[in-house]
C-alpha cells in the first residue's frame, strides 16, 4: 500500500540522484521535473519542515472522481482504483493539499453509502458465487464481507449443531492437501 | 528502484496462505542489508563532505535516510509476520511441527519456536494443581466419552487406564475425549457422530 507511486515535482535539487529518474542518464535531478515516487519516499521528502519535493493528490481522489462517488458509489470498482483505496485516502491526510478535506468526506460517505451493499450481502448470499460482487470491493471491504459470511456460516452450524462435532484444525487439513498435491 | 527487494518480501508473505510457511528467504534478505549498508556508507560520506563544506547533499541523505528506514520496517515486518505464523502452528499442529514446515524455518526461528514451546508447558504446568492443557477443550466438551473412527493407521495407543489399542484405518473406538481431542485435531481420528 504505501508502494504506491504517487506522482510528485522535485522543488530542490537531487544531486546524485539520477537514478531515482529512469528515463535520463544525469547525475542529478533538477528542480522541476516530474518524478513518480513511491509514497514511503514521497512522505519523508514532502513535510513542512523540510520540501525536497512536492506532491499532486492521486487521480482516483481528485474532484472528477469524487463527483463519480457521489453519483453513485455502488456501481465503482474501488478495487481498480486502488486495492487499497480507504488506506490510501487515508494516508494521502498528512500530505497538506487544499482539498484534503474534501477528500475525507467523500472516502466517509462512500464507505457509508457502500457498507449497506456489502453488509448485506455478506448477511444474506450463502452457498453462492461471491467473486463477481468481491471483484469491486476494496481489500478492506473484502475483509469485511469475508468477517460477515464467517460469522453467517458459524450461525448456520450452530443452529444445526454442528458446533459439537470435533475437527482437524482448518490449517492441519490445508496443510495435507498441500502434500497430497506434491505427491 | 530502492528498496523494492524489501517490498518482494512482503509480497511473499501475503501470497503465503494457511498450513504453509514459505521458506525462509535467506538470499533476499541479505541483499535488503547489503543495500542498506551501502546506503548508509553513502550517507555517511555526504554527510563528512558536508561538513568538509559542500553544500547541497541534504536532499540525497533524506532520500537514502528515508530508504534506510523503509528497508528495516519491511524486514522487520516479515520477520514479526512469520514469528505470528509458527506462533499459530504451535496451536494448531501441536508441540510437533510437520518436517517439510521445519524445513523452511531458518535457525533463529527453530530456536524461538523450542523456546516458545518450553514457556509454553511451563506455564500450563503451573496452573492450579497438577496442571492444566490449555490446548485441550477448544469447544466446550459435552460428554465424557466420544466415538471416534480412524482415518489413517497410526498405531498403537496407549490410554490413560493402561489399556492399550491399535488405532487402525477404518476402527471405531470409544475412547476419553481428553485424550483422543489432540489426534482429531491432527487429523488421524475422525470424530463420529449421528
Amino acid at each position: 500500500m504505501t508502494q504506491d507511486k504517487i506522482q510528485s515535482r522535485v522543488e530542490l535539487t537531487l544531486y546524485r540522484m539520477g537514478f531515482l529518474d529512469s528515463s535520463t542518464d544525469d547525475k542529478d535531478i533538477p528542480p522541476g521535473s516530474k518524478l513518480e515516487l513511491p509514497f514511503w519516499l514521497a512522505y519523508a521528502l514532502c513535510s513542512q519542515k523540510r520540501r525536497i519535493v512536492s506532491v499532486e493528490l492521486p487521480k482516483a481522489y481528485r474532484e472528477s472522481y469524487r463527483e463519480v462517488m457521489k453519483a453513485d458509489a455502488n456501481v465503482v470498482n474501488l478495487y481498480k482504483l486502488g486495492p487499497y483505496y480507504y488506506n490510501f485516502g487515508m494516508k494521502l491526510q498528512c500530505f497538506s493539499f487544499p482539498e484534503i478535506d474534501d477528500v475525507s468526506k467523500c472516502l466517509l460517505s462512500t464507505f457509508q453509502t457502500r457498507f449497506r451493499k456489502i453488509m448485506d450481502a455478506s448477511q444474506n448470499i450463502m452457498n453462492e458465487d461471491t467473486s463477481k460482487l468481491t471483484s469491486n470491493l476494496d481489500e478492506m471491504e473484502k475483509a469485511l464481507f469475508k468477517v460477515g459470511q464467517k460469522s453467517l456460516t458459524d450461525f448456520q452450524l450452530w443452529e444445526t449443531r454442528q458446533v459439537e462435532k470435533l475437527k482437524t484444525s482448518d490449517m492441519v487439513r490445508a496443510h495435507r492437501k498441500r502434500k497430497r498435491e506434491d505427491e | 528502484m530502492l528498496a523494492s527487494k524489501a517490498f518482494e518480501l512482503i509480497k511473499e508473505l501475503s501470497r503465503g496462505n494457511s498450513g504453509s510457511l514459505s521458506p525462509y528467504n535467506e538470499d533476499c534478505i541479505r541483499q535488503v542489508l547489503d543495500e542498506m549498508k551501502s546506503l548508509y556508507e553513502q550517507n555517511q560520506k555526504d554527510v563528512s563532505d558536508t561538513v568538509a563544506g559542500e553544500t547541497g547533499l541534504f536532499s540525497g541523505v533524506q532520500v537514502r535516510h528515508a530508504a534506510l528506514e523503509r528497508n528495516k520496517r519491511c524486514l522487520l515486518t516479515y520477520l514479526y509476520k512469520r514469528l505470528q505464523i509458527i506462533q499459530e502452528m504451535r496451536w494448531e499442529f501441536g508441540s510437533v511441527l510437520p518436517m517439510d514446515i521445519r524445513y523452511n524455518m531458518c535457525e533463529q526461528e527453530i530456536s524461538w519456536f523450542n523456546r516458545y514451546n518450553k514457556m509454553l508447558a511451563v506455564y500450563m504446568r503451573s496452573i492450579g494443581d497438577s496442571g492444566l492443557d490449555l490446548t485441550q477443550d477448544m469447544q466446550p466438551p459435552k460428554s465424557l466419552y466420544i466415538e471416534v473412527r480412524c482415518l489413517k493407521d497410526h498405531g498403537e495407543f496407549e490410554t490413560q487406564d493402561g489399556n492399550i489399542i491399535v488405532l487402525k484405518r477404518n476402527n471405531q473406538h470409544f475412547l476419553l475425549r481428553s485424550e483422543c481431542e489432540h489426534l482429531i485435531r491432527q487429523g488421524v481420528l475422525e470424530h463420529v457422530t449421528n
